[in-house]
């Protein structure tokens, strides 16, 4: 087994609702939905999110369409209006979220390397 | 209703072309003249808007809703006459009424006859003395406080309507329509509404074209998808989808989305052709998720929604059904979001350059911090984050490196008392000379301060609201 963040086996996206965040997570393949669902607990994400001073994290399951959403409590500081934070409406939490790290076969963590960033080219490499 | 009218639809178009108020101004424009459609949907509130628009309604009478929705009609009324695309949007804000005639004047000038419906009753804020003293507590969703305990603090309160009043009005363009005959065919039309649910705009049109029934729960669990997925515009279409984002082609002309209904409930979300984005399986799945909560139950003023079964299935370029909405009732209450003032904020920010700059902005910060504390000004809370560093990821941006090139301290305040905030907004510029080296990027002006608005969801009786709906038309 390896450790593999999550930003290489899905996308995400996310928003809120009053002081809960929901984060929207999708599997770029079909076919990593069973591992997602064995290693994406709602407590492992609300471990994970922890250092933003949440409260507790639901999972709902959406098989059809590869994803789950998460909704999160407490996440926002107060919520999007009274928030000072940049981030008042979890528009970026689903970043976070990617960051986490997850148990992957070997194999899977070779092949998924680099997946859900850009390719460096021209447009992302940036100046010296 | 017309139901010969009706059956004979077999495929309505509605699009939508605003998913907030500030939204890409050229985007209804482009949803008139790149393709057919049937309905123009423009979603123009959020929480926020309405409290703004309060703002501007108690200085001046006259406003108080999406401003810019009016010169938007002026130029393109013609095009919504000669096409037959009937407009329905929730512009009117605080002020529904004041809009409608705006808009009304707006058909005048630009020379298109016209007929504008509007769409009333979801203001309750003159009524809420009168609701909470009649035992409707108005009890927070999400900490159980009755209302009563910040009354004098509401700023607004609006219900959210659904689509049945839309239906009404609709019903009611089409029905003068057939009164009156000739040449009519060629007049514009517009719904113009306060605050109805952001899904039951196109839920509506689906209803009134079909001529579904509202308990067909299925059917609008059907249309409630839907209008989520236009309901933030091009959200659906390419836009802030991180799926391979790089190769998304054209978003400086991107598409707003399009979903075309068939009567059966069967649901394709598409674009116009040789417009910019994309619609695939991954911005539309994107879209779904945006700002649900229990995909079971998303619950609308219309329906319980459930997206649990939902698939997507490619149908062509730009093309992608939508299978498997479910829905079962419809919630008994309404749901009301009441704006209550609660304070006041504001933000400050400065730049500063390698190297060290991360450790120069946090004693930027510590010592701004010890000067608000000597001033003896009190903050409900005082927030330093570092841009370039740790304000989008938070604590999980772990420390910063030693040789970053730059960050800009944003250091934000919030008090109940506007003269502390202000006194904190004339602390930041003395940073520059006063401070750790290294410090530029001031010449923005001092910080604004801010009223805030706190939001306050309720629950409210139907038949405390419904009765007060009102539908009108007026003709230009």
């Amino acid at each position: 087994m390896a450790k593999l963040r999550l930003v290489h086996l899905a996308h995400a996206r996310s928003g809120d609702k009053g002081d809960t965040a929901n984060i929207g997570v999708i599997a770029y393949r079909s076919e990593d939905y069973d591992l997602l669902a064995r290693e994406l607990t709602a407590s492992r994400v609300e471990n994970h999110l922890a250092p933003f001073g949440i409260g507790d994290v639901e999972r709902f399951e959406l098989p059809g369409l590869s994803a789950f959403n998460f909704l999160v409590r407490n996440a926002l500081a107060g919520g999007g209006t009274v928030s000072l934070r940049t981030d008042s409406q979890g528009k970026v939490l689903s970043n976070a979220l990617l960051r986490m790290k997850i148990d992957v076969p070997d194999e899977v963590a070779m092949e998924r390397a680099g997946k859900g960033y850009a390719p460096v080219g021209p447009e992302t490499e940036g100046s010296p | 209703m017309n139901p010969s009218h009706k059956e004979l639809r077999r495929v309505v178009r509605v699009a939508n072309g605003q998913g907030f108020w500030g939204d890409d101004r050229e985007a209804p424009v482009r949803q008139i003249e790149g393709g057919a459609i049937d309905y123009l949907t423009l979603d123009y509130l959020a929480e926020v808007t309405m409290s703004i628009m309060r703002r501007m309604k108690d200085r001046n009478p006259d406003t108080g809703y999406a401003t810019d929705f009016v010169p938007l009609m002026e130029r393109i009324f013609p095009e919504c006459a000669s096409r037959g695309v009937t407009v329905i949007a929730n512009a009117g804000g605080v002020n529904p009424a004041g809009c409608a005639r705006a808009v009304a004047d707006a058909a005048a000038r630009a020379g298109t006859r016209a007929r504008v419906a509007l769409v009333r009753g979801d203001d309750i804020a003159d009524r809420l003395e009168e609701i909470t003293s009649s035992g409707h507590t108005l009890s927070h969703m999400e900490n159980g406080e009755p209302l009563t305990t910040v009354l004098d603090r509401v700023r607004c309160a609006n219900v959210y309507l659904g689509a049945a009043p839309v239906v009404e009005a609709l019903a009611r363009l089409d029905a003068q329509r057939d009164a009156s005959r000739e040449g009519a065919a060629s007049k514009a039309k517009v719904v113009v509404t306060g605050r109805v649910a952001d899904a039951s705009l196109t839920v509506a049109p689906l209803v009134h074209e079909f001529g579904w029934s509202m308990r067909r729960f299925d059917l609008l669990g059907a249309a409630t998808v839907a209008g989520h997925v236009l309901e933030c515009g091009a959200q659906a279409t390419g836009g802030n989808c991180m799926h391979t984002w790089w190769e998304i082609p054209d978003l400086a002309a991107v598409g707003f989305p399009i979903v075309e209904a068939g009567a059966d409930g069967g649901i394709t979300v598409t674009k116009h052709v040789g417009s910019g984005g994309r619609v695939d399986r991954a911005t539309v799945t994107e879209q779904i998720l945006y700002e649900i909560g229990d995909p079971a139950a998303y619950a609308t003023p219309d329906v319980i929604a459930d997206f649990t079964g939902l698939s997507l299935e490619s149908d062509g370029p730009d093309r992608v059904r939508v299978r498997g909405a479910g829905g079962r009732s419809r919630p008994e209450r309404l749901k009301v979001s009441i704006g209550v003032a609660s304070g006041w904020r504001a933000t400050g920010t400065m730049t500063y350059a390698w190297p060290d700059a991360a450790l120069k902005a946090r004693a930027a910060a510590r010592l701004l911090g010890r000067r608000l504390d000597r001033l003896g000004l009190g903050f409900n809370e005082t927030r330093a984050e570092l841009v370039g560093w740790d304000s989008a990821l938070g604590p999980l941006s772990g420390p910063p490196p030693p040789d970053l090139p730059e960050v800009e301290l944003r250091f934000g305040v919030r008090s109940e008392s506007r003269a502390a905030v202000e006194r904190f907004s004339r602390e930041i510029a003395p940073l520059v000379l006063t401070g750790p080296p290294s410090a530029t990027g001031y010449l923005g002006g001092r910080p604004r301060v801010q009223e805030v608005i706190a939001f306050w969801p309720a629950l409210i009786d139907r038949d405390m609201v419904e009765p007060f709906v009102t539908v009108d038309v007026v003709e230009v």
